[in-house]
């Protein structure tokens, strides 16, 4: 419980973003890799070019959702609520085409640029903050 | 089996990421909005995730500075850009809007794909569209 913000859930979220940590610097110091979800993902699928065995990325898409499982079957779990089909969509579109545009999502630029102080990812990770701030304030006041 | 210990740090890394993700909610789009609107009724937990992530990544990359090469692979295969580019912003800016209207990021999104499959799809499908239309349209030779 945070006061003043009775929904959220602070503990849990510092456990997760510790264990995201582990997880990027698992890939720094192991593979001597960026975990980008987004580059990985266009790797293994082929549309990305680069040095990463599309083996490797595969290992890394298909660990993923297996962690995601594990946690799955040993906690309480409520199916989350999600937008309709043609927001997911329209969403989807854009998340793919602009990741590949600024080279990175919250993974890549979010968590390990910001970490190393790069200059790109601060400014990405900023931008795309204030764009999905701006976009829930637009959606809300239009009440979509 | 030097193959399989090249595949070791990037499974490990995608699953412990997909326990991440999940633990601390980023797989819930509601809760990623929430931390998107910061004008209405804000949901801080995605600072917290955030923060926990990098803590441990600004560790990792102290300790990558003074490897010679990552613990399974030959060399580190890291980003050197630093210069800001309207691609950059513009990608980021994409994404956010993308990010804002579904609430999901390429890491949550895939690990969905177990979770909430029924929503994850179409989702990830138009993600790799997404990317597939940013090569298409606008692909340039970058060394990555």
């Amino acid at each position: 419980m945070l006061p003043g913000f009775p929904e959220a859930a602070p503990l849990q979220g510092l456990i997760g973003g510790v264990l995201i940590g582990v997880a990027a610097a698992l890939m720094l110091l192991g593979a001597g890799r960026i975990a980008g979800v987004s580059g990985i993902l266009a790797r293994g699928a082929g549309i990305a070019e680069g040095s990463m065995a599309r083996t490797s990325a595969w290992g890394f898409i298909i660990g993923l959702p297996l962690g995601a499982l594990a946690i799955r079957l040993a906690t309480d779990w409520e199916p989350p609520l999600f937008a309709g089909w043609p927001l997911l969509i329209v969403a989807g579109l854009l998340v793919g085409f602009g990741t590949r545009m600024g080279s990175g999502c919250t993974s890549g630029h979010g968590v390990c640029g910001v970490s190393r102080l790069s200059q790109r990812s601060i400014v990405a990770t900023a931008t795309f903050m204030a764009a999905g701030i701006a976009t829930v304030f637009l959606m809300t006041l239009i009440g979509a | 089996m030097a193959h399989l210990r090249k595949l070791l740090p990037p499974i490990a890394s995608g699953f412990l990421f997909g326990m991440g993700l999940t633990v601390s909610g980023m797989t819930d789009p509601q809760r990623v909005r929430g931390f998107l609107d910061l004008f209405g009724n804000w949901d801080p937990t995605l600072a917290f995730v955030m923060g926990g992530a990098v803590l441990v990544m600004a560790a990792a990359w102290r300790i990558q500075a003074r490897m010679t090469k990552p613990v399974f692979g030959e060399k580190f295969a890291l980003p050197d850009r630093t210069d800001l580019d309207p691609r950059l912003l513009a990608g980021a800016a994409l994404f956010g809007i993308g990010w804002g209207i579904a609430g999901l990021c390429p890491g949550p999104a895939v690990a969905s794909l177990v979770l909430t499959p029924v929503h994850a799809l179409p989702f990830v499908a138009a993600m790799l569209a997404g990317m597939l239309l940013q090569k298409v349209t606008m692909e340039r030779k970058v060394a990555s």
